[in-house]
């Protein structure tokens, strides 16, 4: 038995200690919105925070996370949504969103540390996450979003249309 | 209940609890068991847009595609809801489930070129589709053809249709005259009265009316969601995690499986050794289907270390020795002898090219190759499949849920109607999802294991089994006079797939000769985000450069200055190069390139701005002017631009398969390299409403990337590129001069 915290509550499993956090998460503990993208720590998809550090899940084996503390993307909004999880609303930056919530664990890990973090910042702390959609621009706006509430607000509703 | 009206395309009918129901079939096909209420005969039309009013005054919009993040949900709902008059907040859709009913007709047609429907609905269409549709009979999602197919010719009608009926069942109800009456927010109004009823008060009346053929739809000055950045319906699910993808299936009972194909491709297991796996902890079953081994087990992470340990020897069915170069050599004789072999199949000819090269004062020719692409999804492919008691239920995420029923039922030897298909979310699709392979290695798994099994394909097995974009060699050559002036444009090739006019140019040279040869080979293709277009956009916009820098000309005027007759053409390429500051000189080291690339109905003018130090390629900047015809979703565009210049971006710079010993070399993202956030660049989108017929978001965005890009690297360093990605080349920015084009 490997017992571990996760989104705040004590849970027990019986299994491999070497079976990635990943497939526990999904399958033992039916947390689905961790995903699976590479199993090689390339493509972020797979991020949870243990003991608040953003880590690979597919290749963090169960031993690792033992008495330890896991949040997955369905542990960092409380009751309701994060102020990333809201800017990310606001930017509608999720196409087809599978990597979202590796992306949001890793924005969420990069605010913690750094509240006001610059494009260099962002670079650094994002660059594990693969979008494959292509949604890095907006990403970047949310994240600055997020950080800075008292921004004008970017009127995306509003666009410049050109009628030819 | 439910009559078609004469010509047989819109439908309507009462549905239980007070409400109604309307259909508008834009194709022709076999009536089924579950609409035969509401089909009349069985040459009759089938539906592929429907709206629901139901008893509580909610509209719900059936749409036959699926979301893979391309906002189709939401635009079409958009379109329906704007016809109808609804109130936003009252309106709600679902996807359509995998029936036959669902069909996306359309589809067929965007693969066939332009629309040119005179009248929206006109019986005439049906002749031309039908073959089309015979052959693809696919609910896919592709070909960028859910808003300028599915929404422009089925949501908007049945929601001008539901809001006439509506009107009349009123008028008829209240005795007064339609006239007096006005529609909105799902409210029926009678100013001269004051009256004002929902829609629902009047949905059972206007289901027993004879619905319009030919409803009339708003103009443009009318619209009321069109053209609007309506919030997308599957965002807030996509930030918390609660999106459902096909990966998250949860079946009762159900195993995982791990899987590997041949790795050469046609190949076939020889013999297998599984008994170090069958002896693993979780291990339920290992399967030989013969292209192919899985393992099933508890858990997916036992499944893929028990088939890491089973003794497979493969066949490669002569195919080992192939290798990229090899591939190529053969385009190259192909090319070579064609003329020889009268193998030539022509895509233009125009005037006489000939005379034109033997009159020119200056040829320039260049020869193109462009590699094998994997459209690595982000979501590994995967399935869940169930077979029991004489159904097979599949859960998956795919573009093309009737085409994946047929292929199942057609694997396992199986009526259509004993396979279910479910589909959830898709974590990407780029064509890839159009073909079911994986679901049918589901299917069989759960067919030979006996229980629900989850089968996810590997990262490794996505990269190595994918259908890839085809690698292509395209030969160019153009003749000038001494004045600059371009007299022939002749441009050969191997290996033609759709859209046909993708190697097409829209400039007015009066000599053309574009034309290909087959050439096959053993790998397996498919189509990759706007299929051929992103091959010949590349080409053809590069060479386009090559020429205009033979003729002394800035890549932006010399277009220009060949779309004279062109003004949509002329007005988004002008306002990319306005909006870049383009003629501005560069300091050394930077360059700036541009492309003109028309695709499934809208026009992209891109200019891609880099910097080259040491090797090294940054895109700074890209400007991309796009003309849909029409934005039903502005923003939603604007995100489809921004994915598409990454997609092809990431294609462009790093993006390569090689095949080595007749199989893939590369494997996963560490050697299939991704675009990430660093080298992500500011995109700006400007879009023109020229008011042409509809066009699509999802692909037009990716083509012109490529040639912008390497336009603009030629401007930084004098290197043409000619192969991609632009990663092989070792290049070094050189000081603005002359250039010998060769
Ligand atoms: S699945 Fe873990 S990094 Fe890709
Ligand atoms: S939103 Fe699709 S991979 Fe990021």
């Amino acid at each position: 038995m490997i017992e571990l915290k996760i989104n705040g509550q004590t849970r027990s499993v019986e299994a491999d200690p070497a079976t990635p956090l990943l497939w526990i998460v999904r399958e033992r503990f039916g947390l689905l919105g961790t995903k699976f993208g590479c199993g090689i720590s390339q493509c972020g998809a797979c991020t949870v925070h243990l003991n608040g550090v953003p880590v690979r899940s597919c290749v963090t084996p169960l031993a690792a996370a033992e008495g330890g503390d896991v949040t997955t993307i369905e542990g960092i909004g409380g009751d309701g949504l994060s102020a990333l999880q809201q800017a990310w609303i606001d930017e509608q930056v999720p196409q087809c969103g599978y990597c979202q919530s590796g992306q949001l664990m890793s924005a969420t890990a990069l605010l913690e540390a750094n509240p006001n973090p610059t494009d260099d910042d962002i670079d650094k702390a994002m660059q594990g996450n693969i979008c494959r959609c292509g949604t890095y621009p907006r990403i970047r706006r949310a994240i600055k979003r997020a950080a800075n509430p008292g921004l004008a607000r970017v009127q995306r509703f509003d666009r410049e249309v050109t009628h030819g | 209940m439910g009559k078609w009206t004469r010509r047989g395309f819109v439908t309507a009918g009462v549905i239980a609890g007070g409400g109604f129901i309307v259909g508008v079939a834009i194709r022709p096909g076999n009536r089924t068991i579950e609409l035969s209420s509401l089909v009349a005969a069985d040459d009759e039309m089938l539906v592929n847009s429907w709206v629901k009013i139901g008893a509580d005054n909610r509209v719900t919009a059936i749409i036959p595609h699926c979301e893979m993040g391309q906002g189709a949900h939401t635009s079409l709902t958009q379109m329906l809801a704007d016809e109808m008059d609804a109130d936003w907040a009252l309106v709600s859709m679902m996807e359509a489930p995998a029936k036959a009913e669902y069909a996306n007709y359309p589809l067929a047609r965007g693969f066939l070129g332009g629309f040119d429907v005179p009248a929206v609905l006109s019986p005439t269409v049906n002749g031309i589709f039908l073959q089309a549709t015979q052959v693809m009979n696919l609910q896919i999602t592709g070909g960028s053809a859910s808003v300028r197919a599915t929404g422009v010719y089925g949501m908007r009608v049945a929601g001008a249709a539901a809001r006439e009926m509506l009107l009349t069942a009123a008028a008829d109800a209240w005795q007064v005259p339609k006239a007096e009456l006005t529609a909105r927010d799902s409210m029926i109004v009678h100013e001269a009265s004051k009256r004002s009823e929902p829609y629902a008060t009047f949905a059972s009346a206007a289901g027993r009316l004879t619905p319009p053929a030919e409803p009339p739809r708003k103009r443009m000055e009318d619209f009321k969601f069109m053209g609007k950045s309506m919030p997308r319906f599957d965002i807030p699910a996509k930030v918390d995690g609660s999106a459902r993808f096909g990966i998250d299936a949860e079946v009762p009972g159900m195993k995982y499986a791990s899987i590997v194909r041949t790795p050469v491709f046609g190949g076939e297991i020889v013999s297998l050794d599984d008994r170090g796996a069958r002896d693993m902890a979780g291990v339920r079953d290992v399967i030989d289907l013969g292209n192919a081994v899985a393992v099933i087990a508890d858990g997916y992470w036992q499944a893929q270390q028990a088939l890491a340990k089973v003794g497979i020897e493969w066949d490669t069915k002569g195919n080992d020795a192939a290798t990229t170069e090899t591939i190529f050599q053969q385009f190259g004789a192909d090319l070579d002898s064609a003329t020889e072999r009268e193998a030539w199949q022509a895509d233009r000819e125009l005037g006489d090219v000939s005379t034109a090269f033997a009159e020119a004062d200056q040829i320039i020719e260049a020869e193109y190759r462009v590699p094998y692409l994997a459209h690595a999804p982000m979501e590994p492919l995967n399935a869940t499949a169930w077979v029991r008691d004489g159904i097979c239920e599949v859960w998956t995420s795919c573009q093309n849920p009737l085409g994946f029923r047929a292929e199942i039922a057609a694997a396992l030897d199986v009526d259509d109607e004993t396979v279910i298909v479910h589909n959830a979310y898709l974590g990407g699709g780029f064509g890839r999802r159009a073909q079911g392979d994986y679901a049918v290695q589901a299917a069989r798994l759960s067919a030979a294991a006996g229980m629900p099994v989850k089968l996810i394909w590997s990262r490794e097995e996505d990269i190595r089994q994918d259908n890839y974009r085809p690698a292509v060699m395209s030969r160019f050559r153009a003749a000038l006079d001494t004045t600059g002036r371009v007299l022939a444009w002749q441009n050969q090739y191997v290996d033609k797939h759709e859209p046909a006019e993708a190697p097409l140019i829209p400039y007015a040279i009066d000599n053309q000769l574009i034309r290909y040869t087959d050439s096959p080979t053993h790998v397996p293709f498919g189509p990759w985000r706007s299929v051929d277009h992103s091959q010949h956009g590349f080409f053809t916009e590069s060479f386009a450069d090559e020429v205009a820098v033979a003729a002394g000309q800035d890549g932006y005027r010399f277009r220009r200055d060949l779309l004279k007759d062109l003004p949509r053409e002329r007005a988004v390429l002008d306002l990319a190069a306005e909006k870049s500051g383009w003629g501005a000189s560069l300091p050394d080291g930077r360059g700036r390139g541009i492309s003109l690339q028309y695709s499934f109905g809208t026009l992209v003018a891109q200019v891609v701005d880099v910097t080259v130090s040491d090797g090294d390629v940054r895109v700074d900047r890209v400007v991309c002017a796009v003309d849909p015809g029409f934005a039903v979703s502005p923003d939603a565009l604007v995100a489809q631009m921004e994915s598409g210049i990454i997609y092809g971006l990431t294609a462009a710079l790093y993006g390569e398969i090689y095949i080595d010993n007749g199989a893939v070399a590369q494997s996963n993202f560490h050697d299939y390299q991704m675009l990430r956030m660093a080298e992500s660049p500011a995109i700006e989108t400007y879009i023109i409403n020229s008011g042409a017929p509809w066009g699509g978001a999802g692909e037009p965005g990716t083509p012109g990337i490529a040639p912008a890009l390497a336009n603009a690297i030629f401007d930084a360093t004098g290197t043409r590129i000619r192969r991609l990605p632009v990663k092989n080349y070792d290049l070094q920015f050189r000081i603005h001069e002359p250039e010998e084009v060769v």
